[in-house]
This record gives structure tokens, C-alpha cells and sequence, in this order.
């Protein structure tokens, strides 16, 4: 009798130990895989919802963590969308050569990772002439010595911007959305990487930080905006912001200034003088994928 | 307050003897256990690297975002769904061969969603930010994305494929009638539950008409259809196993197994029709849109990869459902097993990798790239897939001997077994 009383204690005894390991065993590796950013982050509140204290502090941490990291002292802006901006791109077909300058500077700019993985918010497509809606004959990759090359033309491809846009609408957690200027952005510390707005986007306008972003020390932006071009994180999802730390302060964003052709143009729908405004009423502008009713901010357009 | 303590004394009392029951078994129980236990260690080993590094360790890209994990999350919201084609016949029509076994089909409902769920979790490059999507605490989309609502209807199908089983089990192992007033609404109710959780996974991929692959109407009906082939296949499977290898002889009759068969091949014909009338207007208007379907049946600009998958999975499907439709063959257990098998693979391949990979190919502006799971995406899904077997074995070495009145409280134990409660 005393055996058996003896042999079921350790059994009982046997199966708690089990249990307990697995749950230990479970969540220790994951918990010490999280790095200390991220066990700092855990609990930050989405942006939207932080107190303006709140929003100091998370600053301030973000300060201290880039210079750690980069050893640059950083601006980290949480300006909000100027009243009276609504702001639309234009992209003059006829002048762009392809040379791919607009990129370059975005990834400089933006901050983006520059290897493993690579990301570009702009993607320059060439296509043969005869072709421009049917993209599965466009050429992503490339590489000549020298562009424009005869008998292609280039079509730069970037976030639309939509006003009905379809990333928005998508995302379960509401990590991203539109600001009242027009810019859709993202909560890169909200988002849970589960990828659903790259499925849904027509444009692939999103990209993702596949592993822990690289960026240079040499070549990193300190000048940035919480919603724009600060550095990322490992597996949140990124966007064009239209460069909502530069436009914000009243400048053009970074591919504007960088196209050496002056394809591309960019201002604010509100202000009837405007560039985009004149731009609108004067060409023939049509934007991509119109049938799909995302209502692109992005107008392509033709000379006369 | 002395009756709170009895019920909370009777529920440690049952607790202990579970336990008891579920850690005591034969060789080959052991045996079975611990290599899922192992493979399951494994595929754990291989999440961490995941977990560690970033998504950047599977072959998923920026063309490809989403891939073996999402394939196999929407294959078992198929499997997890056809539980309900036992509880209609058992609960609404009293087929009594099924409702012997009705029971058993609803864990194995619990255990696939459970496996749905590990394997949308396991997918996210975030887990730590897994709380913003919990309502109330997170911030959900509800109801503007559908991936909120997935959330919420998994999740309800799950805890009520919980609670009826249960429910029951308990009144078994107490000897006692169910409260049928208090149940049934939960079982009714689980009927919609099945076609909602994959009618809202159908419509997670149907909205988005950046994926003309995806963005047909014939979606949710194709996704029900291959559900209720792959799900009653894979039952039917493992009932057998159970009959064979369980100590506690529980009557599974062979006359269940063919009915389920033949709920197989009508929903087989279904699906098969519905797939055909999608593979008509794509090839007969032929526009640009079908871009995916070339690339999946014929392959696109010499991109073939998952052209052997598809011809294989629609053999399978075909010759399948000439197995379940010739009684002869549906009647007899060797063919039966082997529609069963083909019809698991078949329909797997068919709305797993090959539902979900073409949506991506070409992407929206036209690129091709091509994508293949890698060992860690492997592992880690057989990890998953262990687990399942795990907790539906588990549940199965308790479940049967209540089923079978071998497993009852203590005050019971001498008694002759009576008829079933239901």
C-alpha cells in the first residue's frame, strides 16, 4: 500500500515537473531571443493614443537609443499635418530616362536598410513602347551602362497614396491610416508584421524589414520624422511617406529634388495655385490602376 | 459556499484522474507521444532561429509575402470546418452511427483550429505585439479588417468546439443526462460557427482585388466544398486508427464511415464543378488576369514550378471522387482508405501551396518570383502539425473511456453500463 501511495506521488509529482518545464522551457528561449529594445517597447502605446507626455518620453528614448546606436545626435519630429495641405505627386511620363536617381536619393533619405534586406520604396519599371497598363512584361531589373535606352520608356512606381486606400482598410490592428494631409502612414511600433497590407496593396507600394535593418553609420539622416523616416525594426512593414519630414516643413521630397529631368512634380490640392493644380487642369494625367477604385493621390501624366 | 467547495473538490478530483489517465498508457502509446513530442521540440528549435533573426530566415519576400505557414493555416480552417457535417446528421437529423462518434469529430475540430491558430501566430513577424489585435486591450480593426474578424471567429468556433464536448464528456463521466436546454443552442449554433470561420477566411483573400487570383466570387463556396472533402477524409482515417489502437473498444461502425464517404463525394462533385467553372471563364475570356491560373496549370514565361503540384493534386481529386462515388469501392475499406488519403493530399496541395502561392505570382506590377518553403519553414510546420496530434491524442485517451463508460466517477464504477445519456 505505502508503495503504490509512494509510486503515485511521483507520478503526480512527475507530471507537474513536465508541465512546468514545458511552459519555462516554452517562453524562456523566446522571452531571452527578445532584444532590450524590444522588451523596453513592449507595452508603448499606439501613437495615436499616447498623451502628448507620452510622446515626449518616446521620443527622448528613441533620441538615446539612436545615438547609441549611430552616434549621431537625431531630430525626431511628431509635427502634425499642416492645416489647409492636401498634398498629390505628378509624374510626367514623357520626361523620365530611368536613371533611377529618384531611388538612390529616397534610400538615403528614408533611412532604408541597405543590405539583407535591400529595400527601395520606388521601383522604376521599363517597358517596351507599345505597352504601359500590362505590367507582366515590365522589366523590374534593368541594368544598362547607359539610359534612356531606345525603345523603352520607364515607369517609376511608388505608394499611391490613395484616398480609398485598400493597406488601410486591411490592416488588423489599425497600425496604419491616413493623416489628415493625405499621407498614409505607419506605426512601425504598432505593427505586427503580419503582412496582410503587402497582400492587399495593387502598387506594392509596402515593403518589409524581412531582419533587422542595416544602415551605414556614415550614411544615416538624423533629421526624421516618428511616422517617416526614422530607422525601423526588424519585421514591421515601411512605406513612402512622400517624405512627410521634409514636405511638413514646407519642402519637396527627396525624389522631387533629385530627378534630374524634373519628371516629377508635387504639391498641395488645396492651394489652387499650386503646381499639382496646374498640372491637373492643364495635362492629361490618368492614374494607375483607376479601376480598382483606390483613388491613387499619384498622377501620371503626358506633356499637352 | 460548502457546495462551491464540493464542485471545486469534484473538478480537482477529475483533474487528477485525467492526468492520471492521460500519463498511463501502452508502448506504443509512449512511443507515439514522445516522437511527437519530439518533432514538436524540433520545429520549437527552429521557430526561436526564426523568432530570433527575423521572417528573413524562411524563403517568404517581398513578391511572395506570405507562404507555406498561411497555406497551411487556411488548409485546416478547412479541416477544423467539416466537423460540422457529423454534428447535422448526429444533433439535427439523430443518425445514431455518427452520434456515437459525434464527440470525438468536435475535438478534432478544437485540435485543427488550435493548429489554424499556431500557425497564423508563427507567421507574424511580431509576436510580441500579438496583444494589440486581442479586443479591448489591443486596438482591433473590427469590423473593417477581415483578418479582426478571422480573429474572433476562429476563436469562437474553437471555444465552443470546447465547451460542447466538454460539456458532455463531463455529464458522461458523472452518468448524468445533459441539460439539453443549455447545450443544444451552443451546438446549433456551432453549424453557422463552421461555415462562418471559412466563409471569413475565404473572404480575407476574396477582398482584395489587388489579387485578381483571389478576388472571385466563387471563392467562399470553392473553400466550403474542398473543406467538407479534406476535413470527413481525414476523420474517417483517423476513426479507424482509433478503432484499431484504443483499449476501451468504442463502437466506431463502419456504417458511420460510409455515410461520411458519401458526404465526401457530393462534395467533391461541388467542388470540382465550382473549380472547373472558374477554370472556364478565366481560359475562355482570357484576360490579363489570368496570369495566375497560367502560371499555376501551365506555367508563365517558363516559371513552372508548381505546375507537377496542381496535375498531381487534380489526379488525386479526380480519381478520388471516382472512389467515393462507385459504392463498391466507397463500401470497401482498402479504396475508401485510399480516396481518403488521396483526397488529404489532393485538396491540401490544391488550397494550401496552391491557393496561396499563385495569388502572388505575378505580383502587381508584374514580377515573377518564384517560391519554395525552406527546412525551417518545414520543421516548424511539422512542429504544428505535431502539436495537433498531440492534444487530439490527449484528448482522445480521456474522451473514449468516458464515451465508453470505462472512465466514470468513482461512485459509478461498479455499476453495469447503462444506455447513453443523449
Amino acid at each position: 500500500m505505502r508503495n503504490r501511495n509512494h509510486r503515485r506521488y511521483t507520478r503526480r509529482e512527475f507530471l507537474r515537473n513536465l508541465s512546468l518545464t514545458a511552459v519555462a522551457g516554452a517562453s524562456l528561449p523566446i522571452l531571452s531571443s527578445c532584444s532590450k529594445e524590444e522588451s523596453e517597447d513592449f507595452l508603448q502605446n499606439h501613437f495615436r493614443e499616447m498623451t502628448p507626455e507620452e510622446k515626449k518620453r518616446v521620443i527622448a528614448k528613441l533620441e538615446e537609443r539612436y545615438l547609441q546606436k549611430y552616434g549621431r545626435k537625431f531630430q525626431i519630429s511628431t509635427q502634425e499635418a499642416v492645416p489647409d495641405t492636401f498634398w498629390a505627386y505628378g509624374l510626367e511620363l514623357s520626361r523620365c530616362i530611368g536613371c533611377r536617381r529618384c531611388v538612390y536619393a529616397c534610400v538615403k533619405e528614408n533611412n532604408h536598410s541597405r543590405h539583407d534586406p535591400q529595400l527601395q520604396w520606388i521601383r522604376v519599371l521599363r517597358l517596351k513602347r507599345g505597352n504601359l497598363i500590362n505590367l507582366e512584361n515590365s522589366e523590374h531589373y534593368y541594368n544598362p551602362d547607359l539610359v534612356p535606352e531606345k525603345g523603352f520608356i520607364y515607369l517609376p512606381v511608388q505608394c499611391q497614396q490613395c484616398q480609398e486606400p485598400p493597406c488601410v482598410k486591411v490592416c488588423p490592428v489599425h497600425a496604419t491610416w491616413q493623416e489628415p494631409d493625405g499621407i498614409v502612414v505607419v506605426d512601425y511600433n504598432w505593427c505586427i508584421g503580419c503582412r496582410y497590407c503587402i497582400a492587399a496593396c495593387p502598387y506594392k507600394g509596402r515593403v518589409f524589414n524581412w531582419a533587422e535593418p542595416n544602415i551605414p553609420k556614415e550614411e544615416i539622416n538624423p533629421s526624421v520624422h516618428y511616422l517617416g523616416n526614422r530607422p525601423r525594426m526588424k519585421c514591421a512593414v515601411e512605406k513612402c511617406t512622400f517624405c512627410i519630414q521634409r514636405v511638413r516643413q514646407g519642402r519637396y521630397p527627396a525624389c522631387v529634388e533629385a530627378c534630374p529631368t524634373g519628371t516629377r512634380k508635387f504639391g498641395n490640392l488645396l492651394d489652387l495655385n499650386s503646381e499639382m493644380r496646374y498640372i491637373i487642369d492643364r495635362k492629361r494625367v490618368f492614374r494607375l490602376k483607376e479601376d480598382l477604385g483606390t483613388e491613387p493621390k499619384f498622377y501620371y501624366f503626358f506633356e499637352a | 459556499m460548502e457546495k462551491f467547495r464540493e464542485t471545486l473538490n469534484e473538478t480537482w478530483h477529475f483533474y487528477r484522474r485525467t492526468l492520471t489517465l492521460v500519463a498511463k498508457g501502452s508502448k506504443l502509446y509512449y512511443a507515439w507521444c514522445f516522437s511527437l513530442l519530439a518533432i514538436i521540440v524540433v520545429g520549437f528549435l527552429f521557430y526561436l532561429k526564426q523568432h530570433d533573426v527575423g521572417l528573413i530566415a524562411t524563403n517568404m519576400n517581398d513578391q511572395v509575402s506570405w507562404g507555406l505557414y498561411i497555406a497551411n493555416f487556411t488548409y485546416l480552417v478547412g479541416t477544423a470546418a467539416a466537423a460540422v457535417l457529423l454534428v447535422i446528421p448526429s444533433y439535427v437529423y439523430h443518425f445514431k452511427p455518427i452520434k456515437e462518434i459525434v464527440v470525438l469529430g468536435e475535438l478534432f475540430a478544437a485540435s485543427s483550429i488550435v493548429m489554424a491558430i499556431l500557425f497564423v501566430m508563427v507567421d507574424l513577424g511580431r509576436l510580441d505585439r500579438f496583444w494589440h489585435m486581442i479586443p479591448f486591450i489591443g486596438l482591433m480593426n473590427f469590423p473593417q479588417s477581415l483578418l479582426a474578424w478571422d480573429v474572433l471567429a476562429l476563436n469562437g468556433y474553437l471555444f465552443l468546439n470546447l465547451l460542447i464536448p466538454i460539456y458532455l464528456l463531463v455529464k458522461f463521466y458523472y452518468r448524468k443526462e445533459p441539460n439539453w436546454k443549455f447545450i443544444l443552442p451552443f451546438i446549433l449554433l456551432s453549424i453557422p460557427m463552421a461555415v462562418a470561420i471559412h466563409t471569413v477566411t475565404a473572404f480575407l483573400y476574396n477582398g482584395l482585388p489587388a489579387r485578381p487570383f483571389w478576388n472571385a466570387s466563387i471563392l467562399a463556396p470553392r473553400f466550403l466544398a474542398s473543406a467538407f472533402c479534406s476535413g470527413p477524409a481525414i476523420i474517417i482515417i483517423i476513426f479507424q486508427i482509433i478503432r484499431k489502437v484504443s483499449t476501451s473498444k468504442i463502437e466506431i461502425e463502419d456504417e458511420a464511415l460510409f455515410k461520411i464517404s458519401e458526404l465526401i463525394a457530393y462534395a467533391m462533385f461541388l467542388n470540382l464543378f465550382l473549380l472547373s467553372a472558374e477554370i472556364f471563364k478565366e481560359y475562355y475570356s482570357q484576360t490579363v488576369h489570368i496570369a495566375s491560373f497560367k502560371y499555376l496549370f501551365e506555367g508563365l514565361h517558363g516559371h513552372k514550378q508548381l505546375v507537377p503540384w496542381i496535375w498531381a493534386a487534380m489526379t488525386m481529386n479526380v480519381t478520388a471522387f471516382i472512389i467515393f462515388l462507385i459504392p463498391q469501392t466507397r463500401k470497401r475499406i482498402t479504396t475508401l482508405n485510399l480516396g481518403c488519403l488521396l483526397i488529404i493530399i489532393g485538396v491540401w496541395i490544391e488550397k494550401g501551396p496552391g491557393f496561396v502561392i499563385p495569388g502572388f505570382v505575378p505580383d502587381p506590377l508584374g514580377e515573377i518570383v518564384q517560391y519554395l518553403p525552406n527546412l525551417l519553414e518545414l520543421m516548424v510546420s511539422f512542429g504544428i502539425w505535431a502539436t495537433g496530434l498531440l492534444i487530439f491524442t490527449l484528448l482522445m485517451k480521456v474522451a473514449i473511456p468516458i464515451e465508453t463508460g470505462k472512465f466514470t466517477h468513482t461512485q459509478y464504477e461498479k455499476e453495469v453500463i447503462v444506455s447513453r445519456p443523449y
